[in-house]
């Protein structure tokens, strides 16, 4: 394969500008197409539901690169617009300014969007947390003291509830699990999660499902769970999970499901590949199909890709070992692997009492994931039992006076 | 190459770490981004360049 003389990439958030930064730390001089929907540039998501949403730091700072920095790049950026389709034969993608831009190698990176309460999308006093003007209309919603219905207790649910809290707001947390957080996290260190939002004064309501969002005069004013129950509120976030975007991609040939199907190589199919919160791929080290909607990955993913966009018959396949981290409270949570689908659990250093360890997930006598709460280093030295799945049983005999 | 580090908007994951050790370190507590070399030699500037690519809270400018 010759080097390609164009790349179109499809959104330009974490996972497309690291592609195009990444083509570009690697020489590629050929036009780099990068497109955004929305008219910021590119522009950091987790502090979005973090120091944005409490306030603590100017909008700008979620500016993942100067203007300087962008310019260096000398990219053809197009913000504002949408990628509408893509015509995989005369490799040409069409996008909603009616403009359209050819290209040897197509970059999927539009991420995802807020999986949505039906009937609810343009009703005010309801909030989903996905773009920086989500974040700063539920920031304005939060000032005086609300109170804030929370509809799903995963990370974004969990971390806008931590926020909410300490900004005043009265905060009811409602999951339709009956143990929040134990999906990810394993129901040691859900519980202890949920324990702590509680301590901090959030109800929360767990293994109900919110049957309706209470409307009138054109306002959500709260919701009614099964059961009957009426939460009355002041506003309502809705954070069930997400959707990739992927419907633009109807009837190119481009294979989606879960989001863009890709192989190890992150590539779907000639000249197309993926990256981000809306490609799946199949993991060799896990022997997985994964789909990972997280920051660190994103940036990997788009460096993966740039790299074997360039590597011809050389490209590698993608086998990270995902990070994902949440602030809650005082707590930083970070967490190497994926936890999901663990047969067992083990603190292996500090202890859950003291909200501050580290722990081990494994699953068929191998380490799967570890986690940390409030223990940085040790938990990233115990990155490398999950980078090369180290036998349960030597792993967690070792506890006994390691020093990270 | 000089590196330059911005802590209020570090996340402490540690990817800079495992990126390039000689360069980068964390602090015991908070886990927040200790530079160790500034100004790295030549040998280091490729590991450097992916730690400041793969952080992901974007605290990490790289000028040359």
């Amino acid at each position: 394969m010759s080097v390609p003389g164009s790349v179109v990439v499809a959104g330009a958030s974490a996972a497309g500008l690291s592609t195009a930064e990444a083509l570009r730390r690697q020489g590629f001089d050929g036009r780099i197409t990068l497109i955004g929907e929305e008219e910021h540039p590119p522009y950091d998501r987790p502090p979005l539901s973090k120091e944005i949403l409490s306030g603590s730091w100017p909008d700008e700072r979620v500016w993942l690169r100067d203007d300087a920095a962008l310019a260096g790049l000398e990219l053809d950026l197009r913000l504002g617009v949408r990628a509408e389709t893509v015509d995989t034969g005369a490799k040409v993608v069409r996008l909603s300014d009616e403009s359209a831009v050819s290209y040897d190698e197509l970059v999927i990176a539009t991420g995802v969007r807020p999986r949505r309460l039906p009937g609810t999308a343009d009703v005010p006093g309801v909030h989903t947390l996905r773009t920086l003007a989500d974040a700063t209309a539920l920031r304005a919603a939060l000032a005086g003291s609300p109170r804030l219905v929370i509809v799903g207790a995963g990370f974004l649910g969990a971390e806008v509830a931590s926020v909410a809290r300490q900004a005043g707001a009265e905060v009811t947390l409602v999951s339709d699990i009956e143990a929040p957080l134990s999906d990810v996290l394993g129901p040691e260190l859900g519980e202890l999660l949920i324990g702590v939002h509680k301590e901090h004064g959030v109800e929360v309501v767990t293994g109900t499902r919110v049957e309706e969002v209470l409307v009138s005069g054109g306002r959500a004013h709260g919701v009614r769970l099964a059961g009957g129950r009426v939460i009355e509120a002041d506003a309502v976030l809705v954070s069930i999970g997400s959707v990739p975007n992927v419907e633009w991609l109807a009837g190119t040939g481009i294979e989606v499901g879960n989001g863009v199907r890709c192989d190890q190589y992150c590539q779907a199919g000639p000249g197309v590949w993926a990256a981000g919160d809306v490609a799946s791929w199949h993991h060799p080290g896990l022997g997985e199909r994964i789909r990972i909607e997280h920051r660190t990955n994103a940036a990997e993913q788009g460096m993966a890709v740039a790299r074997n966009i360039l590597a011809g018959e050389n490209r590698a396949p993608f086998a990270p070992v995902p990070y994902i981290w949440s602030d809650q409270y005082d707590l930083k949570i970070q967490i190497y692997g994926l936890p999901r689908g663990a047969d067992t659990f083990a603190v292996t250093e500090g202890a859950l009492a003291d909200r501050r360890l580290v722990g081990l997930y494994g699953k068929d006598t191998k380490v799967r994931a570890a986690v940390g709460i409030n223990m940085v280093r040790p938990v990233r030295a115990a990155r490398a039992l999950v980078a090369t799945p180290t036998a349960w049983e030597a792993a967690t005999a070792v506890k006994e006076g390691v020093t990270p | 190459m000089h590196i330059t580090i911005d802590e209020d908007k570090c996340c402490a994951a540690g990817q800079c770490v495992l990126a390039a050790p000689e360069v980068f370190d964390q602090r015991d507590d908070d886990g927040i981004v200790v530079l160790l070399d500034a100004d790295p030699p030549e040998s280091q500037y490729a590991a450097v360049r992916d730690a400041a690519a793969v952080c992901p809270a974007a605290a990490i400018a790289v000028r040359e």
